[in-house]
């Protein structure tokens, strides 16, 4: 499937359903997302964000449609494999952390499944950490963070590997306004400064309303706005 | 492209030593179950072969080849009769046999006690160290009995002093220091006195013959077998391997041994088990990290790996103390000398490695099959 210059994700005519076909989640759903773009999938609980997020990542695979991310095909094995080691990074709303690992430990994990060398890892780790303010927290255990710095470590995580597309899942939802408006202004600065594709699954409009464009979630289908 | 997966998996096993630090409990108690299982086999098979060795010696000491009764299920029930012991002392190839009587007796608060019936010139008696008594002294009077140190100690006995064998008292006529177990465990009494004693007149249980030229070996063996019809010639090696009470004693110890792993396996399964089920959510994060189900399964193959690692180390070190302490309980009668064969310890090794990986196998694929969008979704 070749794609308009610049377009980085591309969606067409995308369903998934769950339990047989019973519980249809996404219907032909069709989306094309620039390189740089930051872009918010808003919409209600069980709309159909989260899916259309892990079908993107390669977490799951679409019954009917076609999808290119950075130029994989997420219905591929291999190619899902290295979305997700390379070309993605997840946030989701709860940090998903390793609990009574450090915050070095916990970055340096994408870097352990792409076998990036101890030494270039730490590196990694020291520079990723700086980026977001918390290299002064990388020994502490995940328990002894707050609930933005948790978050924080989690984008950190997403960024270990250098992808170019960073999908967040309500990455604010568990946070308080002012945390998670200060995790939002960090997921547009890397989209500013490191020219980092966003899509962002939020319910919150203030948020989608804050990106470069939003399109609205709603059963399953995608409103552009 | 194999190749870079497999550096890639070995990579991610770093994650390994910190999974295990991380649940130290579960990870102790899957090593305790392997260590268990390791000390059990270690000491059982040490014991065993320990025994075997220590009967090999006695029937061996300074021979090559024993003569016995054909087909019995153990040598304490073998006849060989006066008349074919000198016959086959006065055979040309021999350069020398020793008649021996095997019984078990009996002294208050001591139930079983080998004893051994030889003659004055066996050459165990030469080569002991004789702590009370004379070798000379052995059979120059009736009534005597001669005791191993080991015995003389749990029977309290002293030089001189009567005691009580079965329904006869005997006096000690000595007491010498034998480097065999048994040997040193058990009493002595020249052979008549012992064929009068255990009711047997005018038989031995074995005859240990030495050679005067080894390759002279199958033409004895041929000459005794066609001679004496009812008896049986053995090197000592074709005897140690074909003697049943040993074939019985060594598949028993590695069928108890194959158990206690068993047992260790089930541990090992079970921690293996709670660890994936418990790191649900955690394992499908990995996932999303971009660790390959090959990375996934070799990570919780090489916990178990560790595991048993560690419960190698531990139990080995267990039961080497076991083994030090053994020869010190009274009760033994000194029975127990261990021996680790090499082989043994690397069927040890084998053994609990191989647990390890089957109780992980299913974990394993568990853990290498889960989907990450279902499993972060678990609580």
């Amino acid at each position: 499937m070749s794609e308009p210059y610049g377009i980085l994700v591309s969606a067409r005519r995308v369903s998934k359903s769950y339990d047989g076909g019973r519980v249809p989640v996404l219907r032909d759903v069709s989306l094309a997302v620039r390189a740089g773009e930051m872009l918010a999938l808003w919409g209600a609980s069980g709309s159909g964000k989260s899916t259309l997020l892990h079908l993107l990542g390669g977490l799951d695979i679409p019954d009917t449609g076609e999808l290119s991310v950075a130029g994989f095909d997420p219905r591929r094995e291999r190619d899902r494999l290295e979305l997700r080691r390379r070309q993605v990074g997840f946030v989701f709303q709860l940090h998903n952390l390793i609990p009574d690992l450090t915050i070095a430990e916990n970055l340096s994990v994408p870097a352990l499944a792409v076998n990036c060398g101890a030494a270039a890892t730490r590196a990694r780790v020291r520079e990723v950490a700086e980026q977001l303010g918390i290299a002064h927290r990388l020994g502490h255990r995940v328990q002894d963070l707050s609930g933005g710095e948790r978050q924080r470590t989690a984008i950190g995580r997403a960024l270990m590997n250098s992808p170019r597309i960073v999908l967040a899942d309500e990455p604010t939802g568990s946070l308080d306004e002012r945390t998670g408006e200060t995790v939002f202004a960090l997921l547009r600065t890397l989209v500013e400064q490191d020219g980092i594709t966003l899509i962002l699954a939020t319910h919150e409009r203030r948020f989608a309303e804050a990106c470069h464009r939003w399109v609205h979630v709603r059963d399953g289908r995608l409103t552009e706005t | 492209m194999r190749a870079r997966n497999d550096v890639e998996a070995m990579r991610s096993l770093s994650l390994v030593f910190t999974n295990l630090r991380r649940h130290k409990l579960r990870a102790s108690i899957g090593v305790a179950g392997i260590a268990f299982g390791v000390a059990a086999m270690l000491t059982i098979l040490a014991i065993v072969n320990g025994a075997i060795g220590m009967f090999e010696h006695i029937l061996v000491t300074d021979s090559e080849y024993l003569v016995f009764e054909k087909n019995v299920s153990d040598l304490f029930f073998s006849s060989v009769r006066d008349e074919d012991v000198v016959a086959v002392k006065t055979r040309p190839e021999v350069a020398a046999a020793h008649a021996m009587l095997f019984g078990i007796v009996s002294s208050p608060g001591y139930p079983v006690i080998t004893c051994f019936g030889i003659a004055a010139d066996d050459p165990r008696l030469e080569k002991a160290e004789w702590r009370a008594g004379r070798r000379e002294d052995f059979g120059a009077r009736s009534g005597e009995i001669f005791l191993g140190e080991r015995a003389a100690e749990f029977l309290h006995a002293k030089p001189g002093e009567t005691i009580a064998i079965g329904p006869t008292t005997f006096r000690v006529g000595g007491i010498f220091k034998a480097a065999n177990g048994f040997e040193d465990g058990g009493v002595f009494l020249p052979l008549v006195e012992a064929q009068a004693y255990f009711h047997r007149p005018g038989v031995a249980s074995v005859v240990a013959v030495k050679l005067r030229d080894r390759s002279e070996g199958a033409a004895f063996k041929r000459a005794v077998e066609a001679e004496h019809p009812t008896l049986v010639a053995l090197e000592d090696r074709e005897f140690s391997q074909s003697y049943n009470s040993f074939r019985i004693l060594r598949a028993t110890s590695w069928a108890v041994g194959v158990c206690a792993f068993l047992l260790g396996g089930l541990g090992v399964a079970n921690t293996m088990l709670m660890s994936v089920f418990g790191r649900i959510r955690e394992l499908a994060v990995l996932r999303v990290c971009g660790f390959s189900e090959r990375q996934l399964g070799a990570l919780i193959l090489g916990e178990a790996v560790a595991i048993a690692a560690a419960g190698l180390v531990l139990g080995t070190a267990l039961g080497a103390a076991v083994l030090a302490l053994l020869p010190h309980v009274p009760q033994l009668q000194g029975y127990v000398q261990a021996q680790v064969h090499p082989g043994v310890a690397l069927g040890i090794v084998g053994m609990a490695l191989l647990t390890a990986v089957a109780g992980a196998i299913y974990p394993a694929r568990f853990a290498s099959r889960i989907q990450p969008v279902e499993a972060l979704r678990y609580e």
